[in-house]
């Protein structure tokens, strides 16, 4: 087939080529080629053998004994001319017409070569009969119509030649009457996907490739299988960080190595959340003896540990400077990591744990969701100032359940999607300027976790009970784009890689797998990296 | 191998409109399927000039072939027919989109009774194979048929040719701004066929 391809771009180099000889030379080259090709061809053809195999492997082959298809039941009713009984022909006197000779030499057939028939001058054969016809005409005026007879029918004959493409005196055209035949409606040859080179807009696919296995698998094991919980974070310098119960481990995904970064002194402690700055050189650990940790990766130190909470801290959100903690007490804390009074806020809506804590991309908003069915949206609170219930801007108990899975739109602001747990399992997506829900789905399961992808412009959920898998649904239809099936219980978080093209899901299985579904073409992605802005740390200066 | 042109006895007239007749009918099946203007699923492989060949099972187009190909082996012998054409016209538009046209030269001089000419059938389906190979190798250039088709044959006859029942007269249905290729020719010594495509003209890229 290769040698047909090569042929087939040969062919279509030469159908585009301005150059009318090329063009036919080609064509003729092509042409005898592949007459030796075929030749060679068909001596090996055990067709016999083939047909068998042909009939039985071609799965569109007509039934034999099914009812006729539509098409054929139309084909048939309109295929109404009768033909059968054609009445013998009778012997006719024919006039013996003038045979045409084998015509090597240019003569009046000038149909030997690719004729520029249909041009754009029509150029009638110039024979001298012609030329005297036509002095002879313009010269003298009033002569007798008869004296010209013979003359004139050689030119009429050469007039009807070229323009019927037959004479029209010798011969007649028949054709067989009744409709013409055509193909069973509906029916559209496909040759294009045989011979076609060129990628015609329908043949570009609609929806990329996403691979239903993982890309790979960590093991993770002495996973707290507890949904409340957040233990993954992917920072923007592409490291992994996973709590395994009272440890945090960080996974380099560029290089592969695996970092143990702390362990806690008391064996019944255990981490509950992890949340690593915007540049990621800092990450913050939320712990079930209260505190809220601040590591340095780069140097593995602990800078902070910041004591504020009554309860475990489950969900930790950055906002440049501010990391906000939330509590199974129901209490939300603003620490500022700058100063030694760090903790400059509370916000006390939720009732239960909050699970789910998470600041607009802008800074602007804080979303909450708690065990307690709500999502509340805080503003940004002024600087110096002590925040307060009254700062309240949205409270949404349209869930039924605990609100764990929280993520802001990057590409459109304002938006939030959210995601209720056990009881609920519908995702909803919030416009907190209005303070409409947009659309709600109901995802027949639990949903742990929901992040976008921009790359696509996608929805990804990470569910447990009953599926245990991931969901891609197109942003903002939520159409179902792929499932990501694999693991055996349920998932307990999902994160974003900072490249955007895979996303990271950790599960009651004690694995997390990596799923690289999100990759884009590197013409698109070049593009994508001159848009990004590179963000100063605030953080860096200002530690102590 | 017929009994009529065996090579023992030579090509006669009735041989060879035989001959004719038979590459009209596997030529106009293989352009059918190869230009997809039914479906490939349609046809079946058969063995013919020792080559593989597609046939229509559709029983509708066979029965149409067949009277059509029966009429013509009659004109053939007849030596009254001059060219037979397929025309391949978009479904929507009854625009031109194709024209295979099949020039017939015939030896009038070769009547029933006369001796039969000498030449081997096997060189004379040497050369019907190269055409169909050649009709075969056409699809490399020739325009996509992207539309819908439907075909008509078209057959030019002498002018005071009694049209039997069922024919009806037409028009040449020529394609305006055409590109044309020929193909290879075969003779059987009596008839001879040239063979051409013509094609529209597509917009350069």
């Amino acid at each position: 087939m290769s040698a047909l391809w090569h042929l087939n771009v040969v062919a279509s180099y030469a159908r585009n080529s301005k150059s009318r000889e090329r063009q036919e030379f080609v064509l003729l080259c092509v042409s005898r080629f592949l007459d030796e090709v075929y030749e060679n061809v068909d001596k090996m053809a055990q067709f016999g053998f083939e047909n068998d195999i042909h009939s039985i492997l071609k799965l569109d082959m007509p039934i034999t004994n099914a009812p006729m298809a539509r098409w054929q039941r139309k084909a048939s009713s309109s295929n109404t001319s009768a033909l059968s009984g054609l009445s013998p022909g009778k012997s006719a006197n024919v006039s013996l017409s003038s045979s045409k000779t084998p015509s090597k030499t240019p003569g009046k057939n000038k149909k030997q070569t690719p004729s520029k028939m249909g041009g754009d001058r029509f150029i009638p054969t110039r024979n001298s009969k012609q030329m005297d016809v036509a002095t002879f005409l313009l010269t003298k005026e009033n002569e007798p119509a008869d004296t010209n007879t013979s003359v004139t029918s050689e030119t009429q004959k050469a007039w009807s030649v070229s323009l019927n493409g037959y004479n029209v005196e010798d011969a007649k055209i028949l054709h067989l009457g009744g409709k013409p035949l055509n193909a069973p409606e509906g029916y559209q040859n496909n040759l294009k996907v045989l011979y076609t080179q060129t990628a015609t807009p329908a043949s570009i696919k609609k929806s990329r490739y996403i691979s239903s296995t993982p890309d790979r698998i960590l093991d993770a094991p002495d996973l707290r299988n507890d949904f409340y919980l957040n233990l993954l974070d992917w920072s923007s310098r592409n490291f992994l960080a996973v709590a395994l119960h009272n440890s945090v481990y960080l996974w380099d995904a560029t290089q592969g190595d695996i970092i143990l970064l702390m362990k806690m002194e008391r064996e019944e402690d255990y981490i509950c959340s992890l949340s690593w700055t915007k540049e990621g050189s800092y990450l913050a650990v939320g712990t079930s003896d209260c505190k809220v940790q601040l590591w340095d990766v780069e140097n593995q130190k602990r800078l902070r540990s910041m004591a504020s909470h009554t309860a475990r801290v489950g969900s930790l959100s950055w906002n440049d400077h501010v990391v906000s903690s939330g509590s199974r007490s129901g209490h939300i804390h603003h620490h500022d990591v700058r100063v030694a009074d760090h903790h400059i806020g509370t916000l006390t809506a939720h009732t239960q744990e909050v699970c789910g804590l998470k600041w607009s991309p802008d800074g602007r908003y804080l979303a909450s969701g708690g065990n307690d069915n709500l999502v509340c949206i805080w503003p940004r609170a002024q600087e110096g100032s002590a925040g307060n219930d009254s700062q309240l801007i949205r409270c949404w108990s349209e869930h039924q359940g605990a609100v764990k899975a929280l993520a802001w739109c990057p590409w459109q602001p304002n938006i939030l999607a959210s995601g209720g747990g056990t009881s609920d399992r519908h995702i909803r997506i919030w416009n907190v300027n209005s303070g409409s829900c947009i659309s709600s789905l109901d995802t027949q399961s639990q949903i742990s976790s929901l992040v976008f992808a921009p790359n696509y412009k996608e929805l990804v959920s990470a569910h447990g009970y009953a599926h245990n898998n991931v969901v891609v649904r197109k942003y903002p239809s939520l159409s179902k784009v792929a499932e990501l099936n694999g693991h055996d219980d349920r998932v307990l978080s999902l994160t974003l890689s900072p490249d955007c093209s895979t996303v990271a899901t950790v599960a009651a299985d004690e694995t997390i797998r990596l799923w690289k579904s999100f990759e884009m073409d590197p013409v698109k992605k070049k593009a994508k990296e001159r848009m990004v802005k590179s963000t100063s740390s605030v953080i860096h200066q200002s530690i102590r | 191998v017929k009994k009529m042109t065996s090579t023992l006895k030579g090509i006669t007239l009735k041989g060879s409109a035989e001959l004719v007749a038979e590459f009209f009918s596997f030529g106009i099946n293989s352009i059918l399927y190869q230009r997809g203007i039914y479906p490939p699923e349609t046809f079946t492989r058969v063995t013919h000039y020792d080559m593989s060949l597609q046939l229509t099972t559709d029983p509708k187009l066979k029965n149409y072939l067949t009277n059509v190909v029966s009429q013509l082996k009659e004109w053939l012998f007849e030596c009254t027919v001059q060219k037979l054409v397929l025309v391949i016209t978009c479904l929507e538009t009854n625009e031109v989109l194709e024209r295979w046209q099949f020039d017939i030269e015939c030896d009038k001089s070769a009547k029933e009774s006369s001796a039969p000419r000498e030449k081997s059938i096997k060189t004379i389906q040497d050369e019907i194979r190269s055409v169909i190979r050649q009709i075969t190798a056409t699809v490399t250039f020739l325009p996509l048929l992207e539309t819908p088709c439907a075909f008509d044959l078209l057959v030019y006859t002498d002018k005071d040719l009694v049209v039997p029942d069922k024919w009806e007269e037409s028009g040449p249905q020529t394609i305006d701004q055409s590109e044309e290729v020929r193909l290879r020719s075969f003779t059987t010594s009596i008839h001879k066929v040239n063979s051409m495509v013509a094609y529209k003209k597509t917009e350069s890229v």
